[in-house]
């Protein structure tokens, strides 16, 4: 089944683009566009998405080659669900970095490379060719560099060359993982390498390819033992940037890491025990970070890593029910990953700082928004009836089932301490009283802009909290949504007979 | 004729990661630029050796006749090589800005990020 | 590195240099050639003239920042990708050529189209790339 509106998203995503690096001086012009832009992306997305609820895996052949020959483009249920949220995350932080990233760095062509990056994302999900996964990942790196040290301060440029070094030897070691593949299977659709794979004779060269792609993926999705890239760089850039890296950038790998266990490299079992054990490590090392930590933001950077871990570890089960629960969990952390960087750009503006020691009395001064932003810390804990709390359900049940005590445990451990310590922020940052201490002179605080600005820092996070909310009273459809998801990586042979039209 | 350019492989991946290690950011660039050439090495290695012909269908045939060079790891090189050098121009001038910034070239001494702020 | 030499050969090769990236440009489809290393050929024409001649003048002779090549030729790129897609209801990137080709050019398709926007994004690039890093030393 061929139709054209799954491509749509890169369209208007490309289209934007290069509108914005046209207008390079006028940054209200952009600031405009750039909202209409995400809008429209929004639409189109919600469009395929119900187009392929509705009608199945589509899939685009581009040039008209037919299927293991050209690159073509699979719109199955999972890479849909993404593009989706992707879209509702980068309207989400598109409306807040109109407001809140200073003109100074909105005049270096920020919009234009925004535009570019949710063009990598969208097109790492709509893929079914894996070099053509390599070239949208390295797109997604390029606008992320560009994006992490627009404005050049010092401590910018520093978790720059951090970043940029790890992630360049990710790429590499992806591109070896790809080479060694190749030779063995002799071809590059996704779909014919999980048919080939099964006949090639030397299985150790299997093994060492599948082990390659789980560092290259591993070091992009910041899993133990190689995240130490993130604490050292994901603070630095402005919050509308941590916001869309932290959403969307780990949860990349985490994708990537599913469709190649799931399609190429069925239940492994050497694998498997490889990936529960670093699961579990890396639940354990994130939660541990996040404990010691006095800076919000690092708060935050500690938990991407201690959740990513919960979806490792649910890939490793490979039992339908761990997927589904793997697939709301990532349904779940994006947007919440994403509001909660916005959160901590909205208490910098209010506050000029983001150190809990120096923060307080934002519940006496501010009820209302003290409400608005309780809603995504109480759902990354997994309060019930709130959206963390219906995947972790799954998760444990599929470990005790699989008698994976250490995992369960491990759960158990990382969801303790997320408790723990949300519970601190909340106490340190909205219930003790302000300390005294000297405020910035120079700072625009929250207290004086005009009624239109703040609405535009507050619409973003109500936006998100919104659909977590969906998310979380709305559990039913999404579980549903999950299971179906779920049942579709575990059986490849819908997707293989929708890509090579059997 | 595989085994030299396997060791020649061997050499670029191992001197790439050994500078990467090093404490100089001009050394990490120099690593990052080795690694890539052996990764385009490795590439062109795996796609198998051959006494062949170019893959140019001639004009009076209708496919592709006797042994032919593999088309597709050549067109893989290629974009590994524009991908890498658009990263080499980005890292240069990053590694630039910062040295003009931070004042050193050390590695080690870059951990204002470490700190609690 | 302004001797007399190298400043009269670099006068004389930058239009045959251009004229060279021109050639390898259009023969792309048939022989080595295409649409990246006829940018790349075309970029060290100017970065001869900048080295001879100093970076000011070679700037005058652009008359506009090399980095406005880059969006014109995205356009043009993205352009001839989605035009088979909006013309004919073929997916995207399908080559939609014309019947007749044309004596000097070859035949005239979307992906000629495609290599011009490839050819001049890569102008930019290795232009803003080279005269970013050599203004700053």
């Amino acid at each position: 089944m061929t139709n054209d509106i799954i491509i749509l998203p890169l369209v208007v995503h490309l289209f934007f683009s290069i509108l914005l690096m046209l207008f390079w001086n006028k940054v209200n012009f952009q600031k405009v566009v750039s909202m209409v832009g995400n809008a429209i992306a929004l639409c189109v997305a919600i469009w395929a998405f119900i187009h392929v609820y509705n009608n199945g895996t589509q899939i685009v052949e581009s040039g008209n080659w037919p299927a293991p020959f050209g690159i073509v483009f699979v719109g199955d249920m999972l890479a849909v669900t993404l593009v989706l949220l992707t879209a509702i995350a980068g309207f989400a932080v598109s409306v807040f970095s109109t407001i809140s990233v200073i003109k100074a760095r909105l005049r270096f062509g920020y919009f234009s490379v925004f535009h570019f990056l949710l063009l990598g994302l969208n097109g790492a999900f709509l893929t079914g060719d894996i070099f053509n996964l390599y070239v949208w990942f390295e797109i997604i790196i390029i606008s992320s560099f560009v994006l992490i040290s627009i404005g050049g301060e010092k401590n910018q440029l520093e978790g720059a060359v951090k970043y940029f070094a790890l992630n360049f030897f990710a790429s590499m070691i992806f591109l070896t993982a790809l080479g060694v593949l190749y030779g063995l299977v002799g071809t590059l659709n996704m779909a014919d390498i999980s048919l080939k794979i099964a006949e090639v004779k030397d299985t150790t060269l299997v093994e060492i390819s599948a082990v390659l792609f789980l560092v290259g993926f591993g070091i992009k999705s910041a899993i133990f033992p190689l995240y130490f890239w993130l604490p050292a760089s994901y603070h630095t850039p402005p919050s509308a940037v941590s916001a869309i890296f932290a959403g969307l950038l780990t949860k990349v790998g985490v994708y990537a890491l599913i469709r190649v266990f799931t399609l190429i490299y069925g239940g492994d079992s050497f694998l498997t025990t490889l990936l529960l054990f670093l699961a579990i490590m890396t639940i354990f090392s994130g939660g541990i970070g996040a404990i010691i930590q006095n800076n919000i933001k690092k708060v935050f950077m500690y938990f991407i890593i201690c959740h990513i871990g919960f979806m490792i570890g649910g890939l490793a089960l490979f039992t339908e029910v761990a997927m589904a629960g793997v697939i709301f969990y990532l349904i779940h952390d994006i947007i919440i990953k994403t509001n909660l960087f916005l959160i901590s750009g909205l208490i910098y503006r209010i506050k000029a700082t983001t150190n809990m020691k120096k923060l307080g009395g934002l519940y006496a001064h501010y009820p209302k928004l003290s409400l608005l932003i309780a809603i995504p810390l109480f759902s990354l804990v997994g309060i019930p009836p709130l959206s963390g709390y219906w995947p972790k359900i799954s998760l444990i049940l599929a470990s005790f089932n699989a008698q994976e005590y250490w995992f369960f445990g491990a759960l158990i451990f990382g969801s303790l301490i997320t408790l723990i310590v949300i519970a601190k922020l909340w106490s340190e940052v909205f219930w003790k009283d302000q300390p005294k201490i000297n405020f910035p002179k120079k700072f625009i605080y929250f207290d004086q802009l005009r009624l239109g600005q703040k609405f535009t820092f507050v619409f973003p996070v109500a936006f998100l909290t919104f659909v977590t909310l969906y998310i979380g009273f709305g559990a039913e459809h999404i579980q549903q949504l999950s299971q179906r998801i779920a049942m579709e990586l575990m059986n490849n042979e819908l997707y293989i007979n929708a890509v090579l039209k059997r | 004729m595989e085994i030299i350019l396997a060791i020649i492989t061997g050499v670029l991946y191992a001197s790439g990661i050994y500078m990467i290690l090093r404490r100089s950011m001009v050394k990490l660039i120099l690593g990052i630029i080795l690694l890539g050439n052996g990764v385009n090495l490795l590439i062109f290695l795996l796609g198998r050796i051959t006494k062949g012909q170019p893959p140019i269908i001639d004009s009076t045939e209708k496919a592709l006749e006797g042994i032919y060079a593999d088309p597709i790891p050549q067109a893989l090189i290629l974009t590994a090589i524009v991908i890498s050098f658009g990263l080499q121009a980005f890292a240069i001038i990053l590694v630039k800005r910062a040295y003009k910034v931070l004042k050193t070239d050390d590695l080690d001494q870059l951990n204002t990020t470490d700190e609690d702020s | 590195m302004r001797t007399i030499i190298l400043k009269s050969a670099s006068s004389y090769l930058l239009p045959v240099l251009l004229l060279f990236s021109v050639f390898i440009l259009l023969r792309g489809h048939y022989l080595p050639g295409g649409g990246f290393v006829g940018g790349l050929v075309a970029a060290i024409a100017f970065v001869l003239d900048a080295f001879s001649n100093g970076l000011d003048k070679t700037k005058g002779i652009l008359k506009f920042h090399p980095g406005f090549f880059m969006p014109v030729g995205l356009m043009i790129a993205f352009l001839s990708g989605i035009s088979p897609m909006l013309l004919a209801g073929l997916p995207l990137m399908t080559g939609i050529w014309a019947d007749n080709p044309i004596p000097v050019i070859g035949a005239i398709g979307s992906p000629l189209f495609f290599d011009i926007g490839v050819y001049l994004v890569v102008i930019g690039a290795s232009l803003t790339i080279i005269f970013t890093i050599s203004e700053s030393v």
